[in-house]
């Protein structure tokens, strides 16, 4: 199927925003909007299976758009097709929960008209084809987002948090627009399949990945540039959160790999240091701070970061492997990152829909005045508890699998030649297995403190079920986090034929093991099998409970909890969000966040209540981001004279601007 | 040389390096003279391996100074130094010992790096032995930099001095002149140190060597 | 015919685990408390206290959620498959493949992510502290666990148990500096993990010092007793697996007659006896730690795991 059935898809989603934005006045138009978008996403995704399906799919398509020279060159492989139905998978579930969910839109004209734009942006990325009409859609998909996150710009932090990703897109931009130009080189050959011939010398090369790190890094969520996510992705509605969290950095992941892997050429060894590197301090940091938040969805966000770091240690992993020229190994690092991006995309969003449903019904996001939403919402309750031991990396679950994969691929790394990757990735492995298990700590208190327990407000006390069809989005999203789990050989399969194309070789093919077994190398290495593990687990467990039941006792009786005999009827004896971390807090957090506890006791017969207050810095915003706003404002200061310019002298600094080119065209050799 | 007591010598030498993580672990004084003790005992026993696979007899008088001297008399001595100074309760770390331990494991897998990279061509069982005497130095030198507590710092004089036997031995030829001359250079510094402790007691009625520097007019 | 005979193995491994397991804990009990000089109750006092505990009505907070009449299920379940997939006194059993030392773990893992919420579920402050500090230390212990599996692994080129414990088995493992590391790193991490002296106290009720024990507080009943058959389950684990890595000798290979199957079980309790044994001589010797201790200690066994890794990773012989 050509390309020019998405770019249909993609020119109705660009349709449907101005239209709505005319009609918005009209009742039920969120819902016309979502059902329509939901459709136009269903058929884009299905497009997308076809191309990954069916090999050999690949087409080309070049309208008389953008630069004349150039046209738009919008084209589809493998690895678009995969990043297609990662998209528009987040795109029908984001519809379908918003459906329910975007009734309750107190501004629906601010997000309705970006909401279908914003999701063309995201697939026109994956087609194009030329530097030039990607950057536009990358731009678009920025822009459109940034829309998106202000709509509520009521709302305190709101505003801060769009000048924030404003400024962090535009400079991503600039250094994939700076990655474009040197990649087509001095002619200027700016579309893709020129580019794959250009061959660069090994400075330019690592400059290339630098900015390319910079550039998709800084919209993924890359620490030190992950400043701009935790503020913007709770920011914005709750299934637009989704999308951005779970699909639009997985966007920016399809330009890493675009750019890395398919148009650089053949990666040398040290390429895949700062990409590990980065990706093992961006996991252990992203899970750290996502257990310093009490702000539900920025928990998320956070978790986010963590998860994207697990994606680039594994992409670095295959981009070493593809360097060492072990296609195996790089096979199965590779499969395990794009596996762990579908994964993600799939628990992040059932995560954030089920954030998005206790905030409709109960107007907060901090999960220290929640409590108790299991008894009042049983539903989201358990598609949320799914979510969470997804994401906590727990058998028999998707988030398991690709975690698994990760570490397979690890094991095979000894086999590395060059000294460097062989101190770094057992650090990084390290690295990996801490954020593995701070995920889970990280997910207990998330559930635990919002849905287990009393209720800590009123507002959690009246907290309501959520409608069917944001339910029906979450246990869409959940049931396929169970299957992706227990029938891994099927996904993996799936993506051989963009491991073949771009690191050279695939894993072994699963889906014709017994029993649906995975085995990545060979049997006597490793496998697992989760869906036995699935049913070994559920039967033990209801055969327990049968015959507990039928044989000793089923009897019960409700009492007040026994709490060692001092039960206390109010919430408040609870344990909080902050007592749970605080021992986290205290092993990591006193030197990475210089957490700071102080309590102030009141003296005997004083009434005054006994505070704790904890202090935390952020070390990124501290030691980068402050420095350089403080001498950007520096600079701004000193050509603030500028401003104050007679006509005459702006003319001359025009002129000057004018001249100085010429003498630089001049000289040039 | 038969795999066997390649791997015996190799786990000597790498329990040696372990044991030094110990003392870097242990923050109590009278502990950290036991896990000395030990770390001397598992010197003997490496370089006594030492000389029966390389049929060197000499190394056994090594390995009895090593025994005698640093596991038996000199922890003796210590223990008896801090009692005497009632200061076995005294806990003293500059850095967190988590960061010490981390910072100690990048030590070894930098002289891993540092051995294994210039010595391609030498003997495996050396090269590999030369790399964990290497990290024990390094280690016992990381001791001396974080701990405050003269006491330690002698300790960690003394397996700094350890990992240089074990150096000794595992090259091949190594005369015993050197053994004895070692072995007495660190007694000559046990007891000067030894004696520095008491007369740092006597006059500033501490052994914390910031009390020191404060003298000399640093830091503060 | 092979099938069912696989099949059958299986199942006695599952039994056996379930069996042993009661009469482990209350042999390290008799043995700790005959250390005391104490006579100590019978070794087979386990299994009245859980056949007792079965027995009784189950008495539940008011305010206990559907999860949390769930969870000792969960627990259970995922306690006892974990258990019954490391080879103890035969190797390559029947379904031996369908998880390696990783998925093991991850098993134990979700067993202990449901125990937290269990904690956290009926908002008292003894199950906050307990689902607190047992996460603190689980996420010490588990990435220790896994430098440790990746060691192993690294040495036996595989993560499957059963090719694991052939290989340790075999001639070529050989005395190893990394192996030496990885078993005192995987003794601290038994000992955490299954809170014992001297991270948690599995006797005690004094509630400030409590881990594991404050986080089940509000159970009773059957529910009760499948907590405390999995934390038997989670001990007979980690001995097995000490034992099938580290002493591997006298497991029968998967091709195994009758005979070699009966040294093989006769070998599995010895090493269960001996082990055991050691636990509680080395619980009577140590004092419990303060809470805040506990992450250096663990901080120590990941270091020793990672030493062992990085050591693995830079040269073969090691």
């Amino acid at each position: 199927m050509t390309v020019i059935y998405a770019l249909y898809g993609i020119a109705a989603l660009l349709l449907l925003a101005p239209v709505v934005a005319l009609l918005g006045g009209l009742p039920r138009i969120s819902d016309i909007l979502y059902g329509s978008v939901l459709v136009v996403a269903a058929a884009l995704c299905a497009f997308g299976l076809n191309g990954l399906l069916l090999p050999a799919q690949s087409s080309t398509v070049v309208l008389p758009l953008g630069l004349p020279w150039l046209g738009a060159h919008f084209h589809v492989d493998a690895l678009s097709s995969f990043f297609i139905v990662v998209v528009n998978l987040g795109g029908v579930t984001a519809s379908l929960f918003a459906l329910g969910y975007g009734r309750h839109e107190s501004e629906p004209r601010r997000v309705l008209p970006f909401y279908p734009a914003y999701l063309a942006g995201m697939n026109l990325v994956l087609l194009a084809n030329d530097a030039f009409s990607f950057l536009v859609s990358w731009e678009f998909m920025s822009l459109t987002s940034w829309a998106l996150v202000i709509a509520h710009h009521r709302e305190p932090g709101t505003l801060r948090a769009g000048y924030v990703y404003l400024l962090m897109a535009g400079f991503g931009t600039l250094a994939l627009l700076l990655a474009f130009g040197l990649l087509a080189g001095p002619a200027g050959h700016y579309d893709f399949d020129s580019m794959h011939n250009a061959h660069l010398t090994v400075g330019l090369a690592a400059l290339v990945l630098v900015l390319a790190l910079i550039g998709t890094g800084s919209k993924a969520g890359l620490v030190p540039l992950h400043v701009w996510l935790p503020l913007a992705h709770p920011a914005a509605p709750s299934h637009v959160s989704g999308l951005m969290s779970g699909v639009m950095t997985k966007v920016a992941i399809y330009g890493f790999i675009r750019i890395v892997f398919d148009l650089l050429g053949t990666p040398d060894w040290w390429w895949s240091l700062p990409i590990l590197g980065l990706g093992g301090i961006t996991a252990t940091l992203g899970v750290l701070y996502a257990l310093m938040q009490n702000d539900l969805k920025r928990v998320l966000a956070y978790s986010t970061i963590e998860n994207i770091g697990i994606i680039f240690a594994a992409l670095g992993l295959a981009l070493a492997f593809k360097a060492e020229d072990m296609p195996t190994a790089a096979a199965l690092a590779f499969t395990a990152g794009l596996f762990h991006v579908f994964n993600h995309s799939l628990f992040k969003s059932l995560l954030f829909f089920g954030a998005g449903a206790v905030l409709t019904t109960t107007n907060t996001r901090d999960i220290e005045q929640l409590g108790g939403l299991i008894h009042r919402m049983p539903q989201t309750a358990l598609a949320f508890l799914i979510g969470c031991a997804a994401i906590s990396a727990l058998p028999p679950f998707n988030g398991f699998v690709s975690e698994w994969l990760v570490f397979q691929a690890i094991l095979q790394s000894p086999q590395v030649a060059s000294w460097g990757l062989k101190l770094i990735v057992p650090a990084v492995g390290a690295l990996l297995a801490l954020s593995a298990a701070l995920a889970a700590t990280c997910f207990v208190r998330a559930f635990g403190i919002s849905f287990l327990g009393r209720a800590r407000t009123a507002a959690a006390s009246n907290a309501e079920e959520v409608d069917v069809s944001s339910l029906a989005a979450m246990y869409v999203l959940a049931a396929l986090c169970l299957m992706a789990g227990t029938i891994p050989g099927l996904f993996i399969d799936t993506l051989a034929p963009i491991s073949h194309a771009l690191v050279g070789s695939m894993m072994p093919h699963q889906t014709g093991l017994e029993w649906l077994t995975i085995v990545p190398i060979a049997e006597s290495r490793s496998s697992y099998n989760g869906l036995l593990v699935f049913v070994f687990v559920t039967l033990s467990g209801s055969i327990g409970a049968f015959a507990i039941h039928r044989l000793a006792s089923d009897r019960l009786r409700r009492g007040p909890a026994w709490d060692c005999g001092y039960p206390d009827a109010s919430p408040a004896t609870q344990y909080t969000a902050s007592g749970f971390a605080q021992p986290i807090r205290r092993v990591f957090g006193a030197s990475i966040f210089q957490a700071r506890e102080t309590s102030v006791m009141p003296g005997p017969g004083s009434i005054a209540p006994a505070t704790l207050a904890v202090s935390l810095r952020d070390p990124i915003w501290d030691s980068i981001f402050t420095p350089v706003a403080s001498f950007v404002s520096f600079i701004a200061d000193r050509l603030n004279i500028l401003q104050f310019l007679t006509i005459r002298r702006y003319l001359s600094l025009v002129m000057a601007a004018l001249v100085l080119l010429l003498l630089m065209l001049a000289i040039w050799p | 040389m038969s795999s066997l007591s390649f791997d015996i010598a190799h786990l000597l030498a790498g329990g040696l390096v372990l044991v030094s993580f110990l003392e870097l672990y242990q923050d109590r004084l009278l502990a950290l003279i036991n896990i000395f003790a030990t770390h001397a005992v598992v010197l003997a026993l490496s370089v006594a391996w030492q000389a029966d696979i390389q049929h060197a007899p000499h190394l056994y008088i090594t390995a009895l100074i090593a025994l005698l001297f640093k596991a038996i008399a000199i922890p003796v001595a210590l223990r008896r130094i801090v009692v005497k100074l009632s200061i076995h309760r005294e806990i003293e770390t500059v850095v967190g010992v988590g960061f010490t331990m981390l910072f100690g494991i990048g030590l070894v897998a930098l002289s891993m790096v540092v051995m294994l990279r210039v010595t391609p061509g030498a003997d495996p069982l050396a090269r590999e032995d030369l790399a964990f005497s290497l990290s024990v130095v390094l280690l016992g030198l990381l001791m001396m930099v974080t701990r405050r507590n003269a006491v330690s710092q002698v300790i960690g004089f003394m397996s700094l001095e350890n990992g240089l036997v074990l150096a000794a031995t595992g090259a091949k030829g190594m005369p015993l002149v050197v053994e004895i001359s070692i072995a007495f250079s660190v007694l000559i510094a046990f007891i000067v140190i030894g004696i520095f402790l008491f007369r740092i007691r006597e006059r500033f009625d501490t052994v914390d060597m910031q009390a020191l520097d404060r003298f000399r007019g640093e830091r503060r | 015919m092979a099938l069912i005979h696989d099949f059958a193995l299986q199942g006695v491994q599952m039994l056996l685990a379930l069996v042993l397991s009661p009469l482990l804990t209350g042999f390290v009990r008799k043995v700790k408390a005959r250390l005391l000089r104490r006579q100590g109750a019978s070794v087979l006092q386990p299994y009245r206290d859980l056949l007792r505990l079965l027995r009784k009505d189950v008495v539940l907070a008011q305010n206990a959620s559907w999860l949390f009449r769930v969870i000792p299920y969960i627990v259970f379940a995922a306690t006892w498959v974990a258990a019954s997939l490391v080879p103890t006194f035969r190797s390559g059993l029947m379904f031996s493949w369908s998880a390696d030392l990783i998925a093991i773990i991850a098993l134990l893992g979700s067993a202990r992510f449901f125990l937290a919420l269990a904690g956290l579920d009926i908002g008292t402050g003894f199950g906050g502290i307990g689902s607190s500090r047992e996460m603190m230390i689980a996420s010490l212990a588990e990435p220790a666990m896994m430098m440790i599996m990746f060691t192993l692994a690294l040495i036996a080129g595989s993560t499957q148990l059963s090719t694991m414990a052939s290989f340790m088995n075999s001639s070529a493992v050989g005395l190893r500096v990394s192996l030496g590391l990885c078993l005192i790193a995987l003794i601290i991490i038994a000992i955490a993990e299954n809170a014992r002296i001297p991270v948690d106290n599995p006797a005690t009720h004094l509630e400030l010092t409590m881990v594991h024990e404050a986080m089940v507080l509000e159970y009773s009943g059957r529910h009760l007793a499948l907590i405390e058959f999995s934390a038997a389950l989670k001990l007979l684990l980690y001995i097995s697996l000490i034992a099938c890595l580290f002493i591997p000798w006298g497991i029968a290979p998967a091709d195994a007659s009758p005979q070699p199957l009966l040294v093989g079980i006769a070998t599995y309790v010895a090493k269960l006896t001996v082990l055991g044994a050691l636990l509680a001589i080395f619980e009577t010797v140590i004092a419990k730690m303060r809470v805040f201790r506990v992450p250096e200690f663990l901080g120590a066994a990941l270091m020793l795991a990672l030493l062992a890794t990085l050591l693995r990773f830079v040269s073969r012989t090691f």
